[in-house]
C-alpha cells in the first residue's frame, strides 16, 4: 500500500471507481510525471535540478551536535548549516534556535504582523491528489461563484477591514478560466490593497495577463519536492506534472508579479527533505531573481471532508516550529504564512519567533463567508471546504489578540506602482 | 540656553538631529523617538500610510513633527517618482526620501536610479534625500541633481552594525557641500556620536530603538549620544588638522627661512 489516503465514495459510478482504483493500484496505468502536457510552457531554467541535486544528497541523519552548535554560531547561515538546524541533531536546541530565529525577525521585520484572509472562488478540480478535500473523486458539493456572489463575498470581507486578499480556486481550467480568474482579481482591487493569487499554474502570458488585472503575489505549492512520492499522490490531471508546477514561480515573476510564495505540503513525505528543498527553491530563484518578494508557508496536512485519515503524521508542533526557525534564520528576510490549519495557541506562539503573516477570518468552503461572518444562513448555496481549519478567530479576534501580545498588526502595507 | 546650532533641511530648521526610520513601525516606537529621543522628524513608508486601519501611522504623528515619507517599495525611479507624488497628494509635505532598491535580500539601494529619481523630484520642488550607497561620485551627481542631503548606509540595514563604511563616509563629510546624514546600520548610541563627531549633520535610525529592552531609554541614551557627538565635533579646532599627517614636532621646524 503506497498510501493511507484512500477513500472510495459511494457516489461514484462503477467505471469511475474502476478508473480510480486502477490509478491507485497500478503505477503503470498513471502518466509520467516528469512529462510536460499539451499547452505547458517550458522555461529554461536550471533552479530545479539545483534544488534536487541538494534534495537527494541530503542526509538528516548525517548531523551532529556540533554541527548544529557551529551553524547557530555563525553569522551568516549557510546551505550547509541550514541543513544541520533540519536534522534531529538540532532537536534539543529548539530553544536556542527559536532565540535566534526571533533576533532575526525581528532586524528583518520588528514586531509587525501582517493579516490577510484568503477567499475561495470555485472549488471545481480536475485532479486527483489523494489527500485533498477538492479532488475530483471525493463527492463534496461543488460551487462557482459568479461575479455578483464574489463581490458580495468581498463586500463582507471589505467590510470587517480587511485590506488584503488571497484568491483561490480549485485547479479546474475548464470551470474556472484565467479570464474568470482576472475578473475576480480586477473587482478585488477596487474592496482590497493586495491581491494574491493562489490557482492552478499557468504560463508565462497568462500570469502577466492575471497582473495586469489586478494580482501582484502568486503562491504555488508544491506539495512535495520527492518526485517518487508525488507520483504516488497525485495520480490524475495537470497537476500530476511535476516539474510545471516547479517553475510556476519563476513564470510568474518573468510575467512582472512582485512576489511569489511557495511551500511543501508537510507531512506527504521526508519533512526534513521537503522544508530543504522548499528553502533552497528560494533561495536560488532570489540569486536569480533579487528584486523578487518572496515568501514561505508550512502547511502540515489536516483532515478532509469524508476522509479524518489525513493528519499531520510524523511532524508534530515541536518539528513544525523546528522547522520555521531552521527556516527564519537560513532566509531572514523572507515572509513566513502560517495558516489556520494550526491551533490560536501555535500562531500565537510563532508569530513571536518566526511567522510575519497570518490569515483571519478563514473559511475554506465557497461562498460561505456572508453566514460565517454575519451568522446569518445563506440563502445561497456553499460549496464545501478543501479542508478543515484550526483557528477560526475573525479580524477582530486576530487584531486584538496579536496586539495582546505584543506585536504590532498591520493590515497592509503594500502599493501598486 | 537657545540652541543656536540648527540643522537646516530645505527651507527648514531643526533642533534635533536624530530622525526616526521607518522600517520597523509601531506605535510605541514612534512615541518613544519622540518624546525620548527628541525627534523632529519622522520617516515614513508611503506603503504602509495606504490603509483604512483604525490605528492609521499618520494619525499617530505629534503635530510639530516633520513627515519624511519614503520610496520604499520602489524598484526604479520611475516607482520612486510616483509614490513621492502621490505622498504628496496624501498631503504628507514637499520633504521624500528616496529609497530604491532591486534587491530583497539585502534591500541596498541602486545609486544610479537614485540619481535620475532625485533630478526628477527635485527638478518638481522636492525637498529631496536619497539614500544611498556611499560613493563620492554618486554623491557629487546627487548634488547637482538638486539633493538637500546625502544619506550614506553605515552597514547594512537592520544590521547594527554601525559604521562599516566609515572611512567612505568621512569622503562625503569632507567633500560634499550639503548635509550628510548617516542612514541604516547604526545600532547603538555609540556609534551615532562617532558618526557625529565625524561630521555628519545628523542620524537615523530604527531597528537599533525597535529592538532594544527598553524602547524610552534607548531613545534617551541616542538623544544624549547625539548631542555629545555634535558638541565634540564643533568643539574641534578644525577638522581636516585631526586626520592625516600633523606632526606636533615637525621635521623642517630647524628651518630658519
Amino acid at each position: 500500500m503506497e498510501n493511507q489516503f484512500f477513500v472510495d465514495s459511494e457516489y461514484l459510478s462503477p467505471a469511475a471507481l474502476e478508473k480510480k482504483h486502477r490509478l491507485e493500484r497500478d503505477p503503470a496505468s498513471r502518466t509520467d510525471p516528469m512529462a510536460y502536457l499539451p499547452g505547458m510552457e517550458r522555461i529554461d531554467s536550471d533552479i530545479s535540478s539545483q534544488v534536487i541535486a541538494q534534495m537527494d544528497a541530503y542526509d538528516p541523519a548525517a548531523y551532529t551536535p556540533r554541527d548544529v552548535r557551529a551553524a547557530l554560531e555563525r553569522e551568516v547561515c549557510s546551505p550547509e548549516d541550514f541543513k544541520a538546524l533540519l536534522s534531529p541533531a538540532a532537536e534539543p536546541f529548539l530553544e536556542q534556535m527559536a532565540q535566534r530565529a526571533r533576533e532575526e525577525t525581528g532586524k528583518h521585520f520588528g514586531n509587525t504582523v501582517y493579516l490577510f484572509t484568503p477567499l475561495y472562488i470555485a472549488n471545481y478540480c480536475e485532479n486527483y491528489c489523494v489527500y485533498c478535500g477538492f479532488n475530483c473523486y471525493n463527492h463534496i458539493r461543488r460551487m462557482k461563484l459568479d461575479l455578483d456572489q464574489i463581490q458580495r463575498e468581498m463586500q463582507v470581507i471589505a467590510q470587517s477591514g480587511m485590506e488584503e486578499i488571497l484568491l483561490l480556486t480549485g485547479e479546474s481550467r475548464a470551470m474556472s478560466d484565467v479570464a474568470y480568474i482576472g475578473e475576480a482579481c480586477k473587482l478585488a482591487r477596487q474592496y482590497f490593497r493586495m491581491v494574491g493569487l493562489e490557482i492552478y499554474p499557468v504560463n508565462t502570458d497568462e500570469y502577466r495577463y492575471l497582473h495586469q488585472c489586478g494580482a501582484d503575489y502568486v503562491t504555488v505549492f508544491q506539495e512535495t519536492y520527492d518526485v517518487k512520492k508525488y507520483e504516488t499522490l497525485h495520480l490524475m490531471g495537470h497537476k500530476r506534472v511535476w516539474p510545471y508546477r516547479f517553475d510556476a514561480q519563476e513564470r510568474a515573476l518573468m510575467a512582472g508579479m512582485r512576489g511569489v510564495a511557495f511551500s511543501a505540503l508537510l507531512g506527504l513525505s521526508d519533512f526534513r527533505k521537503d522544508a530543504l528543498a522548499s528553502a533552497l527553491h528560494v533561495y536560488y530563484l532570489q540569486r536569480k531573481y533579487p528584486h523578487a518578494e518572496m515568501s514561505l508557508s508550512c502547511p502540515r496536512l489536516r483532515p478532509i471532508i469524508n476522509n479524518d485519515k489525513v493528519s499531520p503524521l510524523d511532524v508534530g508542533e515541536r518539528q513544525l516550529c523546528q522547522i520555521l526557525c531552521a527556516y527564519r534564520i537560513f532566509l531572514p528576510y523572507v515572509g513566513i504564512t502560517v495558516s489556520s490549519r494550526e491551533s490560536a495557541a501555535f500562531r500565537n506562539g510563532i508569530v513571536k519567533i518566526a511567522a510575519t503573516k497570518i490569515s483571519a477570518g478563514v473559511s475554506t468552503g465557497v461562498g460561505d463567508h456572508e453566514s460565517k461572518y454575519t451568522g446569518k444562513a445563506g440563502a445561497e448555496p456553499q460549496g464545501d471546504e478543501q479542508f478543515e481549519i484550526s483557528d477560526a478567530r475573525s479580524l477582530e479576534a486576530m487584531y486584538r489578540d496579536m496586539a495582546g501580545e505584543g506585536l504590532q498588526p498591520v493590515l497592509n502595507d503594500y502599493l501598486y506602482v | 540656553m537657545e540652541n543656536s546650532d540648527k540643522f537646516t533641511l530645505g527651507d527648514r530648521l531643526f533642533d534635533s538631529r536624530f530622525i526616526l526610520g521607518s522600517g520597523k513601525y509601531s506605535l510605541a516606537l514612534i512615541q518613544a523617538a519622540v518624546q525620548y529621543a527628541g525627534a523632529q522628524i519622522v520617516t515614513l513608508a508611503v506603503r504602509r500610510t495606504n490603509t483604512q486601519e483604525k490605528e492609521n501611522i499618520l494619525d499617530y504623528i505629534p503635530q510639530g513633527v516633520t513627515l519624511l515619507p519614503n520610496t520604499s517599495g520602489a524598484r526604479d525611479a520611475q516607482e520612486a517618482v510616483r509614490i513621492a507624488r502621490l505622498a504628496r497628494e496624501l498631503g504628507c509635505g514637499d520633504f521624500v526620501k528616496i529609497e530604491i532598491m532591486r534587491d530583497s535580500k539585502y534591500l541596498l539601494p541602486d545609486n544610479a536610479e537614485t540619481i535620475r529619481a532625485t533630478e526628477i523630484l527635485a527638478g518638481e520642488g522636492f525637498v529631496v534625500l536619497p539614500y544611498m550607497y556611499p560613493d563620492l561620485n554618486v554623491a557629487r551627481d546627487l548634488a547637482r541633481a538638486g539633493a538637500a542631503a546625502v544619506m550614506p548606509l553605515a552597514a547594512p540595514i537592520g544590521s547594527n552594525k554601525g559604521l562599516s563604511t566609515r572611512d567612505f563616509i568621512q569622503i562625503l563629510i569632507d567633500e560634499i557641500d550639503l548635509p550628510i546624514i548617516v542612514d541604516a546600520g547604526i545600532g547603538r548610541p555609540s556609534q551615532a556620536c562617532e558618526a557625529m563627531e565625524m561630521g555628519c549633520a545628523a542620524v537615523m535610525a530604527n531597528t537599533a530603538l525597535a529592538t532594544a529592552g527598553d524602547l524610552p531609554r534607548m531613545a534617551s541614551a541616542f538623544r544624549k549620544a547625539i548631542e555629545a557627538g555634535r558638541e565634540a565635533y564643533l568643539a574641534k579646532p578644525g577638522r581636516v588638522l585631526t586626520r592625516g599627517a600633523s606632526a606636533s614636532d615637525p621635521l623642517t621646524g630647524f628651518l630658519r627661512d
